[in-house]
């Protein structure tokens, strides 16, 4: 049995509410993070609660490698299932301190191997919080607490049920670079629910797409990201780009990264927490893209990309149409005037440059 | 006041043993009935709550009155209960405290199942998916998290069955040192018109009763658990 194969989860599950049905069928390869995305009330949390085998009443079958956690004649409880899981709502037990809750944790292993409690806190930076009672905390702190107790359970599949959705923005920028470090530091699968656009751009590796209790996609993140029906915003005026790229060096002194894109190079606002060599996915949204048909002089833009124009998908009863490039084989979109496209002359196919400003790769939230 | 008018203090004491070993046996049962009601989805589940709660709404004396019967040295569990130890169930000490804990039932049940209700799902799902099991999850999460209803079933149990009457004396009637409880004595002073005995205990049962109520009321006030 290859290790790859131990990272097989498979569903075959199904589970009937009043009004909704969820009905999975899907053998997914855990790699680093998994994206579970789709809108509000699509079953992404049923789903990842009965993975970890919090909804008895689910019927079906989901093994983890070899290790059948549920079927039609036996169910594995939940404290038997080696998953972590982090709750939205955190559910941090208010009876104890913040070392109270990791040491509920710690106590309770199969052993001793596996993530040390110092290293869980020190990967939280829960060394002042510890002797706090967790009421006293914010909901960034409380997040944080959640998710160390988690990993000292010693997880080999890792639950995130929309983490910072309770949180504002703020806190999300707080906690994001945390979460973000959670893959490399502990190298444990996971599998992350969300339903922004923004989130999913940021952690995950690869998408699953749940809509109305069924996978409607799976594939690396920026290919279903990318996808028109799947961007979720309620308008097509908020169209994103999830670019793929990969870190080239990191100008410390001038805070910015260099990346390159397809063979292109550009510059983004630096990219802590990501080292040189490996891949990340930029999120630009159309509006902040121009179009030029030549290389432009005096300007404070320095991201060009050179590509041909892919399509133009005029906006309803607006000012506007998308304009699809592609760079190297990935498609940027633009967010363009009618007046400007025909100005400029722009028709499939045409030769043209995406200018991006620095500033517009805001990997904040 | 004459030393004669000084009340013989044994019913107080069997009183207060009487409400400790009922409280302590109702801690016992009441606690998994009431963490069974709290979680059930059963169809049986309204049925069991009508029934616990039975004691609130009859008179004692229908209590008392089948509690009679159905211990009685004729009645199956009244034989049993001679052929094993040699007494009857009725009259006898042992007879009061099973009256006593079906009559109290609800004063453990009732605050014990609120507090596990108001615990909810959640916190038994985190502490699954730590690893604690249905046993170890009840011990450490939930029972810590509703220690004010286990404060609050235990001190109302024990002052509930200080007080009680009509049951006490159908079932136990009035034998001092067995089944003279507390309020038997306190008639008894009264029918043959000692009042300075009777008001001696009856105004102890009061204050008694009353630093009991301040006690449970007053400990909402500690260690606050805030339950999302």
């Amino acid at each position: 049995m290859s290790a790859s194969d131990q990272q097989r989860l498979s569903l075959r599950v199904r589970l009937a509410y009043p009004g909704f049905t969820l009905d999975v069928d899907k053998d997914i390869q855990l790699a680093g993070v998994t994206g579970l995305f789709g809108p509000s009330g699509g079953g992404k949390s049923t789903l990842l609660r009965i993975i970890a085998g919090l909804e008895r009443r689910a019927a079906g079958q989901v093994n983890f490698g070899d290790e059948v956690w549920q079927s039609d004649t036996s169910f594995m409880p939940s404290y038997r299932r080696p998953v972590g899981y982090v709750f939205q709502d955190t559910r941090l037990f208010p009876h104890l301190t913040v070392q109270g809750n990791l040491q509920f944790a710690l106590a309770r292993r199969a052993n001793d191997l596996g993530v040390a409690f110092d290293e869980a806190v020190s990967s939280m930076d829960l060394q002042p919080l510890l002797h706090r009672h967790v009421d006293a905390l914010s909901g960034g702190e409380r997040q944080r607490v959640a998710i160390a107790r988690t990993l000292l359970t010693n997880p080999r599949l890792l639950l995130l049920d929309e983490p910072m959705a309770a949180l504002d923005v703020g806190r999300k920028r707080e906690i994001l670079p945390y979460i973000e470090a959670l893959q490399k530091r502990f190298g444990i699968p996971a599998i992350y629910v969300s339903h922004a656009v923004n989130e999913m751009a940021r952690l995950a590796d690869n998408v699953i797409v749940l809509e109305g209790g069924r996978i409607t996609a799976f594939g690396p993140a920026a290919d279903i990201l990318n996808r028109e029906d799947m961007q979720l915003s309620a308008s097509p005026f908020d169209a994103v780009t999830v670019m793929e790229v990969r870190v080239v060096e990191h100008m410390r002194a001038l805070h910015l990264t260099r990346v390159d894109h397809q063979g292109q190079f550009i510059t983004v606002p630096m990219m802590a927490g990501t080292t040189e060599g490996e891949t990340a996915r930029l999120l630009v949204r159309a509006g902040d893209v121009v179009i030029a048909t030549e290389e432009p002089r005096g300007l404070s833009v320095r991201n060009m990309l050179i590509g041909n124009l892919l399509s133009i998908s005029p906006l309803q009863n607006s000012a506007f149409a998308t304009v699809s490039v592609d760079v190297g084989g990935a498609v940027i979109k633009a967010q363009l005037t009618h007046q400007a496209v025909t100005e400029l002359g722009l028709v499939t196919g045409s030769r043209v440059i995406a200018l991006i400003k620095a500033a517009s790769f805001d990997r904040n939230l | 006041m004459s030393i004669n008018a000084m009340p013989d203090l044994g019913p107080l004491w069997l009183s207060l043993t009487l409400a400790g070993v009922t409280s302590l046996i109702l801690l016992f049962l009441g606690t998994p009935l009431a963490w069974w009601l709290s979680g059930t989805s059963s169809r049986f589940k309204p049925a069991i709550e009508a029934v616990t709660a039975l004691p609130l709404v009859l008179p004692p004396t229908v209590l008392g009155f089948y509690f009679l019967i159905a211990l009685g040295p004729a009645s199956p569990i009244g034989s049993f209960w001679v052929r094993i130890t040699g007494e009857a169930l009725t009259f006898s000490f042992s007879g009061l405290v099973i009256a006593s804990v079906f009559y109290s039932l609800p004063f453990m049940v009732q605050p014990l199942q609120n507090a596990f209700e108001s615990v909810g799902r959640a916190p038994l799902e985190a502490a699954a998916t730590l690893r604690a099991g249905p046993i170890d999850s009840f011990f450490s999460v939930a029972a810590p998290l509703a220690r004010r209803g286990f404060i609050t079933g235990t001190v109302l149990s024990f002052a509930h069955t200080i007080g009680e009457f009509g049951v006490v004396l159908m079932v136990g009637g009035n034998i001092p040192g067995k089944t003279r409880v507390i309020s038997i004595a306190i008639y008894e002073h009264v029918e043959t018109l000692n009042y300075e005995a009777a008001h001696i205990l009856s105004a102890g049962l009061i204050v008694f009763s009353f630093i009991v109520l301040l006690f449970v009321y007053g400990s909402r006030r500690w260690n606050p658990i805030y339950v999302r």
